[in-house]
């Protein structure tokens, strides 16, 4: 946990806009996942750079590696070899407990299946990722009352503000996944990571959520979204397509010489 | 995430299944009660024990006269000799030779006829000591008891008084012994009967008059000397030095010659606790099994409700609950499902030793301590079996959690 505070002299919220550096930063990723005899290289060699505020879609047909990927920019899962940097935080070497830690402060998950707690309400779900968010120095109730305001301002931020009292159950599903993306947004996160966050819902719920992306984008909000329809991959500036565990195509591609010159050889 | 979030989430999720949470801290539950029946009834037969000992006279020991060897070298039974005397009894009541003993008190008894005008009852007539109702735990219920220098009184017990007077209020009335005019200056306080003696069947008179009135042979001659000790734990103590100073006062040299035998109520408190832990261990095992079985009914509804989170879980972890987080989520809940049936326990096992009594004929004792021991085991046993589920839940990758169905 030390390793990872180093990295917290500020609030995350701060670090995200006067840190400079790229949000994702990964080099000659692989994965390698072994089953028995059997071993499959998911991923095998990935370098792909992503800025603050840029808005990607990933692409790619399924077993493509690209959900492994997702996983790694993610922090859900670690690499076989090669380095990972998200937001400035080396998370090749962290424990499952700082893992954690990181993907509480550095990444707002939405998910294609919503995954809302049915027996929380709207604001409950939202609150979420900030009950699990250690506060040293606030008194229980005072940080009870900061994660509500937060909860209820990103509600707000998704036009459900008065939906905060209800139930998973009590919504539809654009709705839900509105919800879900005011979680994503309710810890300052420096990446919001979708995977197929329109797989479950219907074409008008989906225009609703793909325009809440266009506007998080617009207000500075780093985007990775995960997809195999070209429709929602349209609406980002940038498409990476994996194919094979590698980068078959990246419209935004740019050269970064002395970074991946660096980070190769510490990697 | 707060201790309070961590308990309204468990509380919350048990809540959401009340019935198989229920059922599944019955275990617990009968465990809990029988222990809390099982700790009541040994303090019950205890206090049992100990109020009928001291409805005896409590802290006694009791002087009976032993064999006897008559001159052909034959040896009587127990009881059978005349050994123990007046003499004896001064000797035991003076506190240099036997520290150890508080109070005396001899009987001379024998079985005679009382008359009450037209009426005969025979009764046990009974010479005692000036300490007799002290050592013997007996009280009068109305006048006083008689003064071991008179020679025409005498003390009714309740059944003697009935019998020959249809009533207890008798004090002042007139009776006839032998022959011997005596009048009733006390009655005395029901004691119940045990199996051998009525203990309200009799007249009490001092031992003098017992002695020389109305048996008239061996006038210094005592059937029992009751030794009342400091208290139970000076007991074996007080034993030894009566025993020593009668050995010395008979010149008898072997103890196991002695013409006298003293026994003590350790035989009474042996019997009753023989039944009592005839139960105990009878109901130590229907505790330890059903807490047993709670404990894995506990283990059984903990992994269930891992496997039936298991998205819940990934969600979390993803959301950045560390393990150890996890795990205390489902150790609280564990653990509020073993507090659950401790409480229900205690309630069950209260309602049992408020009614089980009147049907057992035994007294159970409800103490704090169980209570709050019982609570504290069955919060454990929902700890120590919620750990494995709790392990496993904290160990679930959170990719496979989200994925699965």
């Amino acid at each position: 946990m030390s390793a990872l505070l180093l990295g917290h002299d500020d609030e995350p919220a701060l670090a995200e806009e006067d840190v400079p550096g790229p949000v994702i930063d990964l080099v000659d990723a692989r994965k390698t996942y072994t089953t028995g005899a059997i071993t499959f290289e998911a991923l095998r060699g990935v370098t792909l750079r992503i800025d603050r505020g840029e808005y990607v879609a990933i692409m790619g047909p399924s077993g493509s590696g690209k959900s492994t990927l997702m996983n790694i920019l993610g922090c859900l899962d670690v690499l076989t070899s090669g380095s990972y940097a998200l937001a400035g935080h080396d998370v090749a070497d962290l424990d499952e407990e700082d893992l954690a830690d990181i993907r509480n402060r550095e990444v707002g998950f939405v998910f294609q299946q919503f995954h809302l707690l049915p027996s929380l309400s709207a604001k409950g779900n939202v609150m979420l990722p900030l009950t699990y968010r250690q506060n040293p120095g606030q008194s229980a109730r005072a940080a009870r009352r900061a994660r509500e305001e937060a909860a209820v301002r990103a509600l707000d931020r998704v036009g459900l503000a008065d939906k905060a009292p209800n139930r998973p159950g009590q919504m539809s599903g654009g709705q839900q996944q509105r919800v879900a993306v005011a979680r994503a947004l309710v810890g300052e996160p420096a990446l919001i990571l979708a995977d197929e966050p329109t797989g479950n819902l219907d074409s008008s719920s989906t225009d609703d959520v793909l325009a809440l992306f266009d506007e998080l984008h617009a207000s500075g909000r780093t985007v990775v979204l995960i997809t195999h329809e070209d429709e929602v991959a349209s609406r980002a500036a940038r498409v990476v397509r994996v194919r094979d565990g590698l980068i078959a195509e990246d419209t935004g591609a740019r050269s970064f010489p002395t970074a991946v010159t660096e980070q190769g050889a510490t990697a | 995430m707060s201790w309070r979030e961590t308990l309204l989430t468990g509380w919350s999720s048990i809540r959401a299944h009340s019935m198989r949470s229920l059922l599944t801290t019955l275990g617990i539950l009968i465990g809990i009660a029988a222990v809390i029946l099982t700790v009541g009834l040994g303090l019950g037969t205890q206090k049992d024990v100990s109020a009928q000992i001291s409805s005896l006279g409590s802290n006694l020991l009791i002087v009976t006269p032993g064999s006897s060897i008559d001159s052909s070298g034959m040896r009587g039974g127990f009881g059978s000799a005349a050994t123990l005397t007046t003499s004896d009894v001064e000797a035991l009541d003076s506190s240099v030779a036997t520290p150890d003993v508080d109070a005396v008190a001899a009987e001379r008894s024998t079985s005679l006829s009382v008359e009450a005008g037209d009426t005969n009852w025979t009764t046990t007539v009974t010479g005692v000591t000036a300490d007799w109702l002290e050592v013997r735990s007996r009280t009068l219920s109305s006048g006083e008891f008689v003064d071991p220098d008179s020679t025409s009184q005498v003390v009714l017990g309740s059944e003697a008084a009935t019998e020959l007077f249809g009533s207890t209020d008798v004090v002042g009335r007139s009776v006839t012994i032998s022959d011997l005019p005596f009048t009733v200056v006390g009655v005395l306080d029901s004691a119940g009967s045990s199996s051998e003696t009525n203990l309200d069947d009799l007249a009490v008179l001092p031992l003098a008059v017992v002695g020389s009135d109305l048996i008239g042979t061996n006038p210094t001659t005592v059937s029992t000397i009751y030794l009342k000790a400091v208290d139970t734990t000076v007991i074996s103590a007080a034993y030894q030095e009566a025993e020593t100073l009668l050995l010395n006062l008979h010149g008898i040299t072997n103890a196991d010659s002695a013409d006298f035998s003293i026994s003590s109520q350790d035989a009474l408190v042996e019997t009753a606790t023989s039944v009592y832990r005839t139960l105990t261990v009878l109901l130590t095992g229907i505790a330890a099994l059903s807490l047993l079985v709670g404990g894995i009914g506990v283990m059984n509804i903990m992994l269930v409700s891992v496997t039936e989170r298991t998205r819940e879980i990934g969600l979390r972890k993803a959301l950045g609950a560390p393990p150890r987080v996890i795990r205390r989520q489902f150790l609280t809940e564990a653990s509020i499902l073993g507090l659950a049936g401790g409480v229900l326990g205690v309630g069950l096992g209260v309602v049992a030793a408020l009614t089980l009594p009147s049907v057992l004929g035994s007294s159970i004792v409800v103490s704090g301590v169980a209570i709050a021991g019982s609570i504290a085991v069955a919060l454990g046993i929902g700890l120590l079996f919620g750990t494995y589920p709790a392990a496993r839940a904290a160990r679930l990758a959170p990719i496979d959690a989200l994925r699965s169905e």
